[in-house]
């Protein structure tokens, strides 16, 4: 057993890869960007060696397309990038979830705006990945922030992105991509792997937006179907529409299928959170921070916790719910100047929440959260 | 029946159009005169005789009014972003390079916010069949001027004039790297059917700009008195032939777009390439 | 004779989708047809010699011509 296990030390991006691969992605689409590119140079060469597909597009706008056609055609479909990419990316990302095309991306975060700091981590674009394409349309995203969570998590992106056809985001920092751990890589079948659910009725009866379901199945192009994909609203039939009823139906459904299955996408780990007067809501390498921080304030007898989410889209509103009860306050370190604060702020009505902020291509430190954690209780 | 009453036959018997169009879908959102649709029906004509299935070709398309085609054509079919088929296309066929992938783009849709997606496609000679209408106007968005508008011509944008130089699809097309160059027009119905059919036929990626009207924006804007003119202008004064302009005296060809194929090399195809790639990671090639 | 009775083709216009351009009324080599309100019409149906050209630039699909 645990004797046969292939235990090695990888970086967080070629976690992500070997996430991928594990998962069954069979095509990726890039364009090199500091400092999400090893996953591109990894999968160039993993990729061929088991028949699938990785193509080196002359942009991002064109990698989340090739992506998104060869999602169509069947394929699992991957693209990994940086902020100035992720920007290019935002009106395929909305098609795509219009369109309702499984695919993954992944945006390794630096400091912006702009080019920004290439090399710097940074959290913030988590906005971005919730708003940065335009209407109303649904997010998943997930922020792994260790090596091994990496690449559960990636395989965890594709099982979302297949299950309920839509577009998922890994978010993670440049410290946590970049940073190497020991990871006992999976064995076939030790994780389970979701597949999209493909039409079983008669090619003449098939609509790709069949509203009997909350996610249709999705036929691949050349199997037969010759369905009508398009970005503009849409009948159930896939062909466009002007009728207000069905425009409005057509959004609703996209967003509802997310909402309804919060539960099954929400994922959180709980350090010390039951009865903590202070509780620390983190992600990605600033739960790495909090983590120590959150020990050594126990030490010292305060009772301090950890939230970590591993979905940060859709929030975890419940969840921040629930541990505000009680707590006296909740602080949120975050790499940027203040996004993932306001969420937590809705949800923890009446407790005093205090954001940690640092924009300076620096991580949070320890020291930083235990000061505040020591300043509240 | 002798031999000439049995040609004869054979000539009056209408192409069947509804073999290829989606039930219940006409009549299409072109305007009246659009030469959107004739290009349309020389299309269908060349894939019935490439003898291809309705299941093995992907029609692509990024926005604009010829984009719309797709939704009209009972294939595998695709509407995408503005500028941005040829890549979605990409990832298709090198998804699935046994599907025959048809590309349709606009002037504006592939040369302008799509150009550099089509020189690299182009350069990557992937084996797909690119249709770009060239109208002179950005039609759906209601008559602004588009890098094929002539030097001087009027458009909603450019009510002086237009001052930017046209760029010339094919000789774009050729210099990024495409093994099959064509041009046909909207008037030369049977000429486009020909040329198309041996696009699609052609390995590699093949480019044909057609000349087509839009007649309620560019010929308005430009004192066309009816789609007739429009077209006749065509065939008068735009286009020659590439086999009439070798006989023809060079100031008869001048200032005039060449009809025809322009271009054909043989070239290593895009995925053929990755099938050989994939052989050599995997050790066997 | 039989044979001197020529055979006339039919011309089939699908009212529905005719945009009324005159494309073909304009092309027809030999005036066959006419714009009658908002659709096109046939006015000399003797004089179709079955060149199909209305129907090859009718953008519309919207004629047809059968022997
Ligand atoms: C990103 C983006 N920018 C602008 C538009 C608006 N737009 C839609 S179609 C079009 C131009 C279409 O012209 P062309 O590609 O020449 O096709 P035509 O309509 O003439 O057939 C424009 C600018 C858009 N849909 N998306
Ligand atoms: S606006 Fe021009 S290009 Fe668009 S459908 Fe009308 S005639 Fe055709
Ligand atoms: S087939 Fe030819 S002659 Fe007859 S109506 Fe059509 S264009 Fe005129
Ligand atoms: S060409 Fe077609 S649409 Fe135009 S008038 Fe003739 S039948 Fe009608």
């Amino acid at each position: 057993m645990a004797g046969n296990k292939v235990k090695r030390l990888i970086q967080g991006n070629e976690a992500c890869a070997e996430g991928a691969l594990y998962a069954g992605c069979r095509f990726f689409g890039g364009y090199p960007i500091t400092p999400s590119t090893e996953i591109a140079e990894i999968l160039s060469v993993r990729l061929p060696r088991v028949g699938g597909k990785f193509i080196q597009m002359e942009d991002e706008i064109a990698s989340i397309a090739a992506i998104t056609g060869a999602s169509l055609a069947g394929l699992k479909s991957l693209t990994a990038t940086s902020g100035p990419g992720f920007s290019l990316k935002q009106e395929g990302i909305g098609y795509a979830c219009l369109a309702e095309v499984p695919c993954v991306i992944v945006n390794v975060m630096r400091g912006g705006p702009s080019t920004g700091y290439p090399t710097g981590p940074s959290q913030s674009d988590v906005m971005q990945a919730k708003w940065g394409t335009h209407g109303d349309h649904p997010v998943v995203a997930l922020v792994p922030s260790t090596v091994p969570e990496i690449l559960s998590e990636t395989v965890r992106a594709f099982n979302l992105a297949e299950e309920y056809r839509t577009p998922v985001f890994i978010l993670y920092d440049e410290i946590v991509g970049h940073m190497r751990e020991a990871v006992t890589l999976p064995e076939p079948g030790e994780l389970e792997i979701i597949d999209r659910a493909k039409p079983t009725c008669a090619p003449e009866e098939y609509h790709p937006y069949d509203t009997n379901y909350d996610v249709p199945p999705l036929a691949a192009y050349g199997e037969g179907y010759r369905f009508h994909i398009t970005g503009l609203n849409h009948r159930e039939d896939g062909f466009p529409t002007n009728d207000s009823a069905l425009i409005e139906e057509g959004i609703k459904r996209i967003i509802d299928k997310i909402e309804k299955n919060k539960d099954k996408i929400l994922k959180n780990e709980e350090y010390l959170v039951d009865g903590a007067d202070i509780v620390v809501f983190a992600f990605g390498s600033s739960a790495r921070s909090a983590r120590f921080a959150v020990n050594k304030a126990r030490e010292k007898g305060i009772k301090a916790g950890l939230l970590k989410p591993l979905t940060l889209w859709p929030f975890p509103e419940e969840t921040v719910r629930k541990a505000a009860k009680g707590a006296k306050a909740i602080i949120v370190p975050e790499m940027n100047l203040g996004q993932i604060i306001y969420e937590v702020e809705r949800c923890a009505k009446g407790v005093e929440v205090a954001g940690i902020n640092r924009v300076d291509g620096e991580p949070i430190n320890p020291a930083q959260i235990l000061e505040a954690i020591e300043k509240f209780s | 029946m002798s031999a000439t009453t049995a040609a004869k036959k054979k000539l009056s018997v209408p192409f069947d159009y509804d073999k290829y169009l989606r039930p219940g879908k006409l009549p299409h959102i072109w305007c009246p005169g659009c030469g959107h649709g004739i290009v349309l029906k020389s299309l269908l004509r060349a894939i019935d005789k490439s003898g291809l299935t309705k299941d093995e070709i992907c029609m692509v398309s990024g926005i604009g009014c010829s984009s719309r085609t797709p939704g009209y054509v009972d294939f595998n079919t695709l509407h995408t972003l503005h500028g941005r088929a040829l890549a979605y296309a990409t990832g298709v066929k090198l998804a699935k390079p046994e599907l025959n992938v048809i590309i349709v783009t606009g002037d504006g849709d592939a040369l302008a916010i799509g150009g550099n997606h089509f020189i690299h496609t182009c350069r990557r000679n992937i084996d797909m069949t690119i249709l770009v209408y060239s109208n002179f106007i950005y039609g759906m968005t209601g008559g602004q001027f588009s890098p094929t508008t002539p030097v001087g011509a009027l458009s909603n944008t450019s009510r002086y004039g237009n001052i930017e130089p046209v760029f010339d699809c094919c000789d774009l097309a050729k210099a990024s790297g495409a093994t099959f160059v064509a041009r046909g027009t909207a008037y030369h119905t049977l000429e486009l059917e020909r040329t198309l059919l041996a696009a699609i036929k052609h390995k590699g990626t093949s480019v044909v700009e057609i000349i087509d009207e839009c007649p309620v924006y560019y010929g308005r804007n430009n004192k066309f008195k009816s789609v007739t003119q429009m077209m006749e202008d065509i065939e008068k004064n735009g286009t020659v032939s590439v086999k009439q302009a070798d006989k023809l005296p060079p100031e008869k060809v001048q200032g005039k777009l060449l009809r025809g194929i322009l271009h054909q090399v043989e070239r290593p195809e895009y995925c053929e390439g990755y099938e050989k790639l994939i052989a050599k990671a995997q050790g066997k090639g | 004779m039989a044979e001197a009775v020529k055979q006339l083709p039919r011309i089939v216009i699908h009212e529905k989708l005719c945009k009324a351009c005159s494309i073909c009324v304009d092309f027809c080599p030999t005036n066959v047809l006419e714009l009658k309100g908002s659709v096109v019409a046939v006015r000399n149906l003797e004089a179709c010699t079955r060149c199909q050209l209305c129907d090859l630039r009718c953008p519309d699909f919207a004629i047809q011509v059968f022997d």
